[in-house]
């Protein structure tokens, strides 16, 4: 943490922040997440920090149950899409040949098909639950991931250390998790933040159009939605998610450019 | 005295350094240089690689690479100071008054135009000439350089002419504005001896003719003895010795010196061609994917156990293509291999563990060869738990006595490659080969990537392994005198095929086949007038002919 630059210590403090409030929620929260506790659309006051929203609910309890359902859900979607997506990146790499023709072809064909209209295809058919909507967020996302981490691990895949580790005998797993992987970790890095923050976005915008989180569970995209009519009279309800997206994003991608910093100074790593 | 035409007194340069896992500080790369150059005068700036040359050289263009800071001293050409002139001023003098020749014209060229183009562009810009004056100087200059058809050669784009023509079409084009001073940063080095001594030549009548003075960077010092009228020796950034080429090959004063100049002196003696041979290979022919023609055509060598057999050869020879055959990554098409007596499987993925183990390799680049994100500890250690099972304490001890023998001390386990030298750094990957406990190992080039005194060192730490060990060694390279120094028998290689075969005493004793001749006499010697020498000797026996 040492010679840590200021910028990616707001960023790690504001990122901090937010994960601890999603976690800490029911301990934090001032009121119930679906209490009607006063008027509809009130101004922010003593009682209510942020106001209330179209039912009379406390804007700050939502924004933080919100929170903790959005980051949930898009961490573990990212997760997923870069577990996913790494792994056959990968491995489509080091095979080569007709298996990474097929590989990269279907990906190619899932990528072709607008990443939004393919997940409300699939969530109209299906129950929105959860982990349905994980799944398919995750697996939407794994194409990008795919892509990038095939192109890294092509580079690195003729490499003579990789050579090395063939002659000698190695198992197509070693070379994946110990020769490629550490190597294509500064790209994967970099593109985690920016994926996190999509994630965050296309729940959002799901939850919009109401096929994402379902009331009276609380994310922010909802919060957007449930609250839009109040912005023809000059109330700011729905303004407060999106402030709380943009700040979010900002600070993640602030400590994802120093942990890429980092990587790619220490121990002479790619591009170094 | 008339005033020199480039004065550089008491030159600093300093620049901040990025040390892993440290702040950054501040490093002198050149401290307290001072050198002067009358008009027409050659100068060879020598040095391991880190001596601070090429940024001396480049000094004189007042231009500093990345991050560099000309901090201290004074750079006078033709009489004004320049260290801290104005870029207007610099604009107007580089690739007028001075230019500059890099090392490699490859990486140089702007692919996309034609030679002639970027020939003639210093000259246009500076408007010292008009298009066509300079076009008819650009051709002057390729017959100067004999480069084939002369009126012609400027139409070419830099991928439709070799190597050796594109550095010569690079001297061309440093020549071509009249520049006062030109600089050559290590102008032959990345040439084959056969190319280098065409170049080399030409070079020397270009400065000749044209009467331009010269910088010429090096670490061959039998090279830059065969160019420049004086010589300085540098070493971290510091110089050494100065004087003239006679007295610096003839009569070096400084110790430094004298062991770059007697570099290269292991006597290695001839093991008799005795027992079974361990590695036989017979009439193999390999060829990359739907190519047409072979790369390696029925090649036979063999290989006795403890005995090491060097493949000579220049650039696309097919040395590395053997070496891609015999560890599996490339089947040959016909011909088999025998290993220890039984057949080798010719694709990787047929043969057992134990004769993956018992054949190992070390590569060119230690850096690559390495993994950048595993320590010199794992490096090592993987080997020994691949192979042999070892684990915890039982493996520390083992790679702790794998270093002892690669003469790293104590301390280096923990260490990352980017921490290492490039000496060390080959060491590493000596000891991962070792590690394996193999009866052979395939040495590719695995000198040529460092500095004489550096190779000298690893050379001779691979002879005294193969003393205690017995281990084999397939050793390819360009450099004979490398050959002289550690092969028991020679295969000299060329367009694919092998030339020349047998104990080394054989090999290198006449006569000598018209390649293997031209390979052994293009190898540039430490002494004064040997590239005049080499260059009547072959006209007289072209005229003979």
């Amino acid at each position: 943490m040492k010679g840590m630059p200021l910028s990616a210590q707001l960023g790690l403090f504001i990122t901090v922040l937010y994960f601890a409030a999603a976690i800490l929620a029911p301990v934090i929260a001032p009121y119930g997440m679906s209490e009607i506790v006063g008027d509809v659309w009130e101004p922010s006051s003593a009682r209510f920090w942020l106001g209330t929203d179209n039912l009379g609910r406390d804007l700050l309890t939502r924004m933080i149950y919100g929170g903790r359902t959005t980051i949930f859900v898009a961490a573990m979607a990212t997760a997923l899409s870069f577990t996913l997506g790494s792994i056959l990146g990968f491995t489509a790499a080091v095979y080569g040949g007709w298996v990474d023709q097929v590989m990269s072809r279907l990906n190619d064909l899932v990528m072709s098909i607008p990443t939004l209209i393919f997940a409300l295809v699939v969530l109209s058919v299906m129950p929105v639950t959860l982990p349905i909507l994980i799944f398919i967020m995750g697996f939407l996302d794994s194409t990008r991931v795919f892509r990038l981490s095939r192109a890294v691990a092509v580079d690195i895949n003729v490499m003579d250390y990789v050579e090395a580790a063939r002659l000698r005998g190695e198992g197509q797993a070693w070379v994946i998790f110990r020769e490629i992987l550490p190597n294509a970790l500064s790209p994967l890095v970099a593109e985690l933040g920016l994926r996190f923050i999509f994630a965050i976005l296309f729940i959002s915008t799901l939850s919009f159009l109401g096929l994402g989180i379902q009331p009276p569970a609380a994310d922010w995209g909802g919060i957007v939605k449930e609250n839009r009519e109040g912005i023809v009279y000059g109330i700011p309800a729905a303004l407060v998610p999106a402030v709380a997206i943009v700040t979010l994003s900002i600070s993640v991608n602030l400590v994802a450019d120093w942990a890429l910093n980092r990587t790619t100074s220490l121990k002479g790593g790619r591009g170094a | 005295m008339p005033d020199p035409l480039l004065d550089i007194r008491n030159l600093r340069i300093e620049a901040t350094v990025y040390a892993p896992g440290e702040k950054p500080r501040n490093a002198v790369i050149v401290d307290d240089v001072s050198l002067s150059l009358e008009r027409g005068k050659v100068m060879g700036l020598i040095g391991e690689s880190g001596a601070g040359k090429s940024t001396i050289g480049l000094s004189a263009l007042a231009y500093g690479r990345g991050g560099i800071r000309l901090s201290g001293g004074e750079i006078r050409l033709n009489g004004r100071e320049i260290r801290l002139a104005s870029g207007a001023t610099l604009r107007s003098l580089r690739g007028k008054e001075v230019t500059y020749v890099a090392q490699s014209a490859a990486a140089a060229f702007n692919p996309a135009k034609r030679l002639m183009e970027q020939v003639t562009e210093a000259a246009l810009a500076h408007g010292v000439m008009t298009q066509a004056e300079a076009e008819a100087r650009a051709v002057d200059l390729f017959r100067t350089l004999s480069l084939p058809d002369p009126e012609n050669f400027g139409r070419r784009y830099p991928h439709q002419v070799s190597g050796g023509q594109l550095q010569r079409a690079m001297t061309a084009m440093a020549l071509c504005p009249k520049p006062d001073l030109v600089i050559f940063d290590e102008p032959t080095t990345a040439l084959d001896v056969t190319t280098q001594i065409d170049v080399l030549a030409a070079i020397k009548t270009a400065i000749a003719e044209t009467g331009v003075a010269a910088l010429y960077i090096t670490h061959d010092l039998a090279v830059v003895a065969q160019v420049s009228d004086e010589i300085m020796v540098l070493r971290h950034g510091k110089m050494v010795e100065h004087g003239t080429c006679q007295q610096i090959i003839e009569a070096p004063r400084e110790e430094y010196t004298r062991a770059l100049i007697s570099v290269r002196s292991i006597d290695h003696q001839e093991k008799s061609p005795e027992g079974e041979a361990l590695l036989t290979v017979e009439g193999v022919s390999a060829r990359y994917g739907a190519m047409a023609k072979d790369v390696l055509s029925d090649v036979s060598v063999a290989l006795r156990p403890g005995q090491t057999l060097a493949l000579v050869g220049e650039s696309g020879s097919g040395k590395s293509t053997m070496a891609r055959v015999i560890t599996g990554l490339l089947p040959p098409r016909k011909g088999t291999i025998t290993f220890d007596g039984k057949p080798l499987p010719g694709a990787l993925k047929d043969r057992s563990r134990e004769e993956l183990r018992e054949l190992q390799m070390i590569y060119q680049m230690a850096d690559v060869a390495m993994n950048p994100r595993q320590t010199v500890a794992t490096i090592i250690g993987r080997p020994l738990e691949f192979y042999f099972g070892l684990k915890g304490r039982e493996r520390d001890a083992r790679v702790q006595e794998l270093l002892d023998a690669i003469e790293l001390g104590e301390g280096f386990a923990d260490r990352y490659p980017a921490e290492l030298s490039g000496g060390q750094k080959q060491r590493v990957c000596i000891a991962r080969a070792l590690a394996a406990k193999p009866k052979l190992i395939i040495c590719d080039e695995v000198t040529s990537a460092l500095d004489p005194l550096v190779a000298d060192g690893i050379l001779k730490l691979l002879l005294d392994l193969q003393a205690r060990e017995g281990v084999a060694y397939l050793f390819i390279t360009h450099d004979i005198a490398t050959v002289k120094a550690i092969a028991d028998s020679i295969a000299v290689m060329y367009q694919g095929r092998v030339q020349r075969y047998g104990a080394k005493s054989q090999v290198l004793a006449p006569p000598f086949d018209d390649y293997t001749d031209l390979l052994l006499s293009s190898v540039p010697e430490m002494e004064l007038g040997w590239l005049e020498r080499v260059l009547d000797h072959r006209r007289m026996e072209s005229a003979g002919n």
